[in-house]
């Protein structure tokens, strides 16, 4: 074997051992716990982003950890991966207590770990991208013959399919996950994070997955699953942990719990997790698309091609697909943001193809875009100024080229108090400084607020946690009951699930079917979104 | 306060070079440079004098940075918006009295404006990078102002412009009888209201319209700008062109001002345009700032004339100036970089961070929804 490390590590002990956690290990309760974290307290200027936090990872279990964005997730696990110290709390395997200073030392105790966006080198191949770091050299030179049958043999053990001589940017996402779970079980970790490793896959894929975790488990490994997503938690989870505000809110037997009960601990009140919505009644067409091309400006590919279909007043239609297959590009030639090559756009009943992106908006385009940093907020700006951007040149916020400040900080209050934007120093607050939820609910409440006749939002939730991602969902559908037109470009499956009337699913930058949220089930919306069946227009 | 503690620093480190070059009159020099044009009106009124041309290219440096954008070509700017008033000054000797002056800075304003414009449209329309176009810019003004002189407007013996018409000199609105010791007074003129007319205007400009709004919007970012429907390219051109405007006054003030001092036939790039530059960084690009420390460099000029009396040659003074202006502008990155290191101790960094991408932590202020 290549790679193989000493198992046993002189670790150091630390002798501040006083906390409950220790107390439970002294009377012989901890013993079975592979990974434990005890009273872990982290903090940064201003917040606490781990307060006494208690995680125990049993050995041979599935543990997912659940939390809201900013609940203390990804900082508990930087601290096990060795980002941060804590500054209080101890971190013990197997009962005895280590110190992790770094992410080598959390490798060396056999901890490793999938990152939500995976790092790899794209221009080496998948074994190149697997023996990195462990390499076997001799004499200065590459030796990759025993590495290769190591990496096959963990793969047919394991259901991992790879191919190991494909390069990784020729390779999908699925292949690309697997390629850093081979990654971990090369360096026999034994102790595996996963971080929301389902955020970028499609249903098949995840299936897969958690097939894979659940194989990986029965071969004694230990899996850490962080998501915030309830559905998964119940397919394949063990126990959970809670998270909320930085605080350990409970531990549960996963079982024994239902979805409604671990998303009121994650969130601290009980939330809706289906959507109320009633039947649609679509009305005039507010848009249609007719056999819009748009071109990559860089890559001169054709991204958008021959794309046609009309959104009604009073339905949210979703534009479903995995990320890339032109849903970008289509928005920003909807929007004004980019020139499609051929085609034509109407708004109600007027050809925009070539309207300015301020007559677009001025005429009842409303636009949620897709990353909030690039386009939809001038982070250096403050809140209140922010909260204007679409708006300050119309009549009450401007007098002759001279803004009228009162108006726009009233203004901006009333929209913080309508949409409940919290941020440190209200309207005045520099809108870098506020968080990601936040953020995003300033765009949604400024967009909303316009009263677009069509409104075009692309992945609202993104990256939010339940609270905000419900509170978002119900104003869309408030929006479609009052009469707007909604083209809702997303990602998530559950979200074109439930929030959609009507679904578009788009594949390579074609229309590759119509579908009826009703009867297509979410396996049926994978295959299509992968483009592994087609369905002819008129399916529903 | 920042900016305070950054001319302190200066201060002393151009203590310490004094002391090694010349450590008997270290003191007395100091002294001299520390009061600068506090020594008698005459020289308060060389500060004015000096400070007019250095607070227009700082706004001008200062307003392109609010809105984005490196404006280095102050020294085309500057001097082409100094060609135009003085061939106006010689040549248009028709226009009545007031007028005369007044056509000559309008035509600097539309000079400088021209080649601001240039390397915004280069920018807006073709996204060629402003720094290069702006130093092409500075030569070929130089050059051509050159080649201009010589044309039209040149005195062969003293191998320079003509001088202007009396009417084109800008009036003293009774300033030499305020700045004036024994029996000369100062060069100061009204161009010293003109420069702080100018920072207010852009003052309100960019801190109170819809058009600075907008200007700023694509500055700190221009994907959102364009987001929002702002025209980015025009306020790309605006913004070039406001910034050359501001640089071609300094320009015409310097040489309208009837100190005697015409365009020189000479293959030296206009220093004025950029000692705009630590002037902006120094008044942290706000207008108002720029004026207050467009005044205090030129506090360090005066007071470098000075100490010529203590036996220091002009080029150590200029050193000594160019180390206290160059500590003040480090000292104030310096403080930055102190400050985000403090901010972001805790922080992993470059690449750790991306590895939990989504890591909320809030600055301070913050929130934790």
């Amino acid at each position: 074997m290549p790679c193989r490390r000493p198992l046993f590590i002189q670790y150091r002990v630390n002798l501040k051992c006083g906390t409950a956690c220790c107390e439970a290990v002294i009377r012989g309760e901890g013993m079975e716990y592979i990974i434990e974290m005890c009273n872990i307290r982290k903090e940064f200027p201003g917040i606490v982003a781990n307060d006494d936090i208690t995680l125990r990872l049993k050995k041979g279990e599935i543990h997912a950890l659940l939390g809201e964005n900013g609940a203390g997730k990804s900082t508990l696990m930087s601290v096990l991966f060795g980002l941060y110290q804590q500054e209080k709390g101890i971190i013990k395997k197997n009962g005895e207590t280590v110190n992790i200073k770094n992410p080598n030392d959390a490798n060396r105790l056999g901890i490793g770990m999938v990152h939500q966006h995976f790092k790899l080198v794209h221009n080496f191949t998948v074994l190149e991208n697997i023996i990195l770091g462990a390499e076997t050299v001799e004499g200065g030179r590459l030796k990759t013959g025993e590495a290769a049958e190591n990496v096959q043999s963990l793969s047919e053990r394991y259901g991992l399919k790879v191919d190991i001589n494909a390069l990784i940017s020729d390779i999908g996402v699925g292949m690309q996950q697997r390629v850093e779970i081979l990654k971990m079980l090369y360096r026999e970790n034994e102790i595996l994070i996963f971080d929301e490793p389902t955020a970028v896959l499609t249903p098949q894929e995840i299936d897969e997955l958690m097939k894979i975790m659940k194989e990986l488990v029965s071969e004694d490994k230990t899996i850490l699953f962080i998501t915030h997503k309830l559905n998964e938690i119940k397919n394949v989870a063990d126990r959970c942990t809670i998270l909320r505000k930085g605080k350990h809110i409970g531990t549960v037997e996963v079982a024994d719990t239902t979805k409604e009960e671990m998303s009121e601990m994650m969130v601290g009140r009980k939330v809706d997790l289906m959507i109320d919505k009633g039947e649609a009644k679509p009305g005039d067409v507010i848009a249609s698309v007719q056999h819009l091309n748009v071109r990559n400006q860089l890559s001169h590919k054709l991204v958008v091609n021959d794309v046609s279909f009309e959104v009604r007043v009073g339905e949210i239609v979703c534009l479903a697909g995995i990320d890339g297959n032109g849903q970008s590009e289509l928005v920003y030639a909807l929007t004004g943001l980019l020139q499609p090559e051929s085609g034509k756009i109407e708004m109600k009943g007027q050809d925009i193809t070539k309207a300015s992106i301020r007559k677009r908006n001025t005429a009842g385009l409303g636009h949620i875009p897709e990353d909030r940093h690039k386009h939809g907020l001038i982070l250096d700006y403050n809140l209140a100024y922010n909260l204007v951007l679409q708006r300050y040149f119309t009549e009450g916020f401007q007098e002759h080229g001279f803004l009228k400040y009162d108006k726009i900080y009233e203004y901006a209050d009333e929209l913080i108090e309508k949409f409940d934007i919290r941020s440190g120093q209200g309207s005045k607050t520099p809108v870098r400084s506020m968080s990601g939820g936040n953020q995003q609910k300033a765009i949604v409440a400024r967009e909303i607020d316009r009263d677009p006749d069509f409104l075009i939002a692309v992945q609202p939730t993104r990256g939010l946690d339940v609270g905000a991602i419900e509170y978002i969902h119900k104003t869309l559908v408030e929006e479609r009951d009052e009469g707007r037109g909604i083209l809702l470009v997303s990602l998530e499956l559950d979200e074109v699930m439930n929030l959609s009337d009507r679904i578009l699913v788009i594949y390579e930058g074609e229309i590759v079917a119509e579908l009826d949220p009703e009867k297509v089930t979410i396996q049926d919306l994978g295959l299509y979104m992968a483009g592994s069946k087609r369905g002819d227009q008129n399916e529903i | 306060m920042s900016s305070f503690m950054a001319i302190l620093v200066g201060l002393f480190v151009g203590l310490v070079i004094l002391l090694v070059s010349n450590p008997g009159q270290a003191i007395r020099g100091f002294l001299a440079i520390l009061l600068g044009g506090f020594v008698d009106m005459k020289n308060l009124g060389q500060v004015f004098y000096f400070a007019t041309p250095i607070i227009l290219t700082g706004l001008s440096f200062g307003f392109a940075n609010k809105t984005g954008l490196f404006n280095i070509g102050g020294a085309g700017q500057f001097i082409i918006g100094a060609y135009a008033a003085v061939y106006v000054g010689v040549k248009w000797g028709f226009l009545p009295g007031h007028a005369h002056w007044i056509v000559a800075l309008a035509a600097a304003l539309l000079a400088g404006a021209l080649w601001g414009l240039v390397p915004g449209v280069l920018k807006a329309f073709y996204n060629v990078n402003e720094v290069i176009a702006c130093i092409m810019m500075n030569y070929i003004g130089m050059y051509m102002v050159n080649f201009l002189v010589v044309k039209t407007i040149f005195d062969s013996l003293r191998n320079q412009s003509m001088r202007v018409a009396s009417t084109a000199v800008l009036p003293k609105a009774g300033l030499d009888k305020l700045f004036f010791t024994g029996n000369s007074s100062s060069s100061v003129n009204i161009g010293i209201f003109i420069a702080v007319l100018a920072g207010v205007v852009i003052y309100i400009v960019l801190d109170k319209t819809k058009f600075g709004y907008e200007l700023k919007a694509c500055g700190y970012n221009r994907n959102a700008a364009q987001y929002a429907g702002i025209n980015e390219k025009r306020s790309i051109v605006m913004s070039m062109a406001i910034a050359g405007a501001l640089s071609g006054l300094g320009g015409a003030l310097l040489y309208l001002a009837g100190a005697g001092k015409s365009i020189e036939v000479v293959d030296v790039l206009a220093i004025e345009g950029f000692n705009g530059i630590p002037v902006a960084l120094l008044g942290l690009s706000h207008p108002l700032g720029i004026l207050l420390s467009g005044i205090f460099v030129a506090h360090l000029t005066v007071g470098g004339f000075n100490m010529q009396l203590y036996d220091f040659v002009p080029q150590v003074i200029d050193i000594i100036i160019a180390v206290i202006i160059y500590f003040s502008a480090f000292a104030l990155v310096l403080k930055g970089f102190i400050q985000s290191f403090f901010k972001k101790g805790d922080e992993p960094s470059g690449d750790e961070k991306t590895i939990f991408p989504d890591i909320d932590i809030p600055e301070k202020g913050g929130d934790v929804s």
